[in-house]
């Protein structure tokens, strides 16, 4: 079995063979662009390919050969009624869950089934939770300097201090999930809404390509959710989104591509007015 | 909190923003002026005397207060609830004791030069290899620092590692201590039983009965513990620190942040069990005794209660608590024996009940109701 699964490894046409993609030969410098392994390539605009993925619990199919495809920079919503496979989705893409069939890529070089959770998170795939945890002791400030991507070993740690160019972009971040003024505010005395952000600005902080948020606006005023998605907006184009709602009024004040998943595979794709008068989402979906 | 001033001296930058700290050690400062100064240069008969024996009474609740602030950096801000904290007080006061007793020479009883009495007693003919270069200082001192040291080393690795928790490390850190006093307990362990060490004569060659030496005993234990203190404000005002908070309050989402929260516990949870045996080391030579009973896992409960107390999470609570409840013990167990372990039981009971924050907390509760109704 491990050498058939070898044998076909080489057969693939997908991607370059290991001892390229090493970089060790001069020749993998050659060609249009060259492939730095642990480095998204995004280059043909794409940033996750994901392709006849299948996820078995005891039988029963979470995904089913689903496939779908993020381009660089898009905010994409996934809608779909519950238990159609989204959360199992996100698993898949961070590592959580392993596929059973089909193949999920970040980019056109790495393969995400062959990564640890670490390495997915490392390589720039952030994840917020439906549950908003935040360090509750810590203020705002200290909640986002602890989610930078720094050296975070232990001495590194005792010493550390911040630089002129951290605290930037701390700032930055903290202007972008609008809470400037709760700077100094533990995190514990936000409302569910700020933490919500709190938690974006965390991820954000750690420079992610692509951004992966399950359920956002659960919880939230109508006030909160405008912002949320004028914040999702704010983002798009410097990363890549991945939005995972329910609720539709929160999608269509968003309006952009919308990935309807049904039974663990793509029911339909498209904006916000071709999804809402496709006669199978009404039946499954929206109709109810 | 925000970055101190990076310009100002060490001493300013790690008190920056520590009212409690500078109170403390300003209060520490001006005791341990005044108790010298009144012990040494008053004579006895005079109504401001300090004796020596308060001297060495205080001299020994400042050693537990160094004690309790390294379980609250354990406890308080790393949220591991360690029951078993006096093993490395223990340690510590074991490896000075070794010097001590390596001390006395030939003016033991049997008046054997190699051997203290109770391996002369045991009628042991060498002395084990474990007690060599203990007649050094400079060695018992770093045994002082490597013993506690290593064995919390060892036990965090395997226990953090394998993401042991809550009520079961807490257990686990009883049952080590109730190891380890099982096993001092006995003569052939070679750390003399169940009598332990005792019968010192002079450390470094000063009589340890001297009221001089008593002095300085006291006024080193005073600077150890306001050096505790400020290297331990220093870590906690890190990042470092704020790290371990984030620990204690989510550490599922410390790690997936990248953070290796194992090896976050284990040098805090190391650091701490050094500066117990520390602590350990510095009662020892002011008691005159240690013995297996240190390892009584009773006494890493009080300890507890000592944390609990004074308020967790802000380091000079501790010493609060720790001095406070050992001047309670002190009196109380002059004055009614029997009644010592109920009252420190009440006591635990009415903290945790009514003082989750201990006296620190109830202070700043005060505090802003105060000003809430100026305002
Ligand atoms: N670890 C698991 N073991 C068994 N079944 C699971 C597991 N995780 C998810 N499922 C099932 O897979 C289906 C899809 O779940 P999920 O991805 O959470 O749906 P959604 O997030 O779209 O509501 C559900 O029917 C759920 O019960
Ligand atoms: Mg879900």
């Amino acid at each position: 079995m491990k050498t058939l699964d070898k044998l076909r490894e080489t057969m693939r046409r997908d991607r370059v063979f290991d001892f390229v993609a090493e970089g060790r030969y001069p020749f993998s410098q050659q060609g249009r662009h060259t492939v730095v392994p642990g480095q998204l390539d995004a280059s043909h605009g794409t940033i996750l390919y994901m392709e006849n993925v299948t996820v078995e619990f005891d039988g029963f199919k979470a995904l089913n050969e689903l496939t779908l495809y993020i381009d660089d920079g898009e905010l994409r919503c996934i809608i779909g009624p519950n238990g159609a496979g989204k959360t199992t989705m996100m698993d898949v893409i961070t590592g959580k869950t392993k596929l059973d069939t089909g193949t999920a890529y970040f980019g056109q070089s790495m393969d995400l089934t062959r990564m640890t959770e670490y390495d997915i998170a490392s390589a720039g795939i952030g994840r917020k939770f439906q549950k908003p945890t935040v360090f509750p002791e810590h203020s705002v400030f200290n909640n986002l300097e602890l989610a930078m991507q720094t050296d975070k070993r232990v001495w590194q740690s005792l010493i550390a201090k911040l630089n002129g160019e951290q605290l930037d972009h701390i700032d930055q971040v903290m202007n972008t999930i609008g809470l400037t003024e709760q700077r100094h505010n533990r995190a514990a005395l936000l409302s569910h809404g700020q933490k919500q952000w709190l938690e974006i600005g965390m991820l954000l902080m750690q420079n992610p390509r692509l951004l992966l948020i399950d359920e956002p606006v659960a919880g939230m005023t109508h006030q909160e959710m405008d912002k949320t998605a004028e914040l999702l907006l704010s983002l798009e184009g410097k990363h890549s989104i991945v939005v995972v709602e329910h609720d539709m009024d929160f999608v269509r004040s968003i309006a952009r591509k919308v990935t309807v998943l049904h039974e663990g595979s793509v029911l339909a794709e498209g904006n916000m007015d071709k999804v809402q008068n496709d006669a199978r989402v009404i039946e499954v979906y929206l109709g109810e | 909190m925000q970055q101190p001033n990076q310009q100002k001296g060490i001493f300013a930058s790690i008190l920056h923003d520590d009212r409690g700290g500078k109170i403390f050690l300003s209060v520490l400062a001006v005791v341990v002026v005044l108790v010298s100064t009144l012990n040494l240069f008053v004579p006895e008969s005079a109504a401001l005397h300090v004796s020596t024996y308060t001297v060495t009474l205080l001299g020994k609740y400042l050693s537990f207060a160094l004690l309790a602030i390294a379980l609250d950096l354990v406890w308080g801000y790393c949220g591991i609830l360690s029951l078993g904290h006096g093993a490395f007080f223990a340690l510590g006061g074991y490896a000075m004791g070794m010097y001590l007793m390596r001390q006395i020479g030939d003016r033991g009883v049997y008046g054997n030069a190699e051997l203290p009495d109770f391996m002369v007693f045991l009628n042991w003919s060498e002395l084990p290899w474990y007690w060599y270069g203990f007649d050094q200082f400079w060695f018992a001192i770093l045994m002082v620092v490597l013993a506690p040291g290593l064995l919390a080393f060892i036990f965090g690795w395997l226990t953090f590692r394998s993401r042991v928790t809550g009520v079961y490390l807490s257990i686990l850190t009883q049952a080590l201590t109730f190891a380890l006093l099982l096993a001092f307990f006995r003569n052939e362990m070679g750390f003399g039983g169940n009598n332990g060490l005792t019968d010192f004569k002079d450390i470094l060659g000063f009589n340890l009965q001297e009221n001089s030496t008593r002095v300085s005993l006291f006024i080193i234990t005073a600077l150890a513990l306001a050096l505790g203190y400020l290297v331990s404000r220093y870590i906690v005002t890190s990042k470092l620190g704020r790290v371990v908070v984030a620990i204690r309050d989510a550490e599922d989402r410390a790690r997936f942040i990248g953070y290796r929260v194992e090896y976050y516990k284990l040098w805090v949870f190391v650091f701490s069990a050094i500066l117990a045996g520390i602590a350990g080391a510095l009662y020892v030579p002011q008691v005159g005794i240690i013995n297996p009973g240190e390892f009584s896992p009773l006494n890493s409960i009080e300890l507890v209660v000592w944390v609990a107390v004074g308020g967790r999470a802000t380091l000079y609570g501790a010493v609060i608590g720790a001095i406070l409840v050992n001047y309670s013990k002190t009196f109380l167990t002059g004055a009614l024996p029997e009644v010592w372990l109920f009252a420190l039981g009440g006591l635990f009971i009415l903290v945790t009940l009514y003082l989750p924050k201990g006296i620190i907390g109830l202070i700043e509760q005060i505090k802003k109701r105060k000003s809430a109704a100026q305002s």
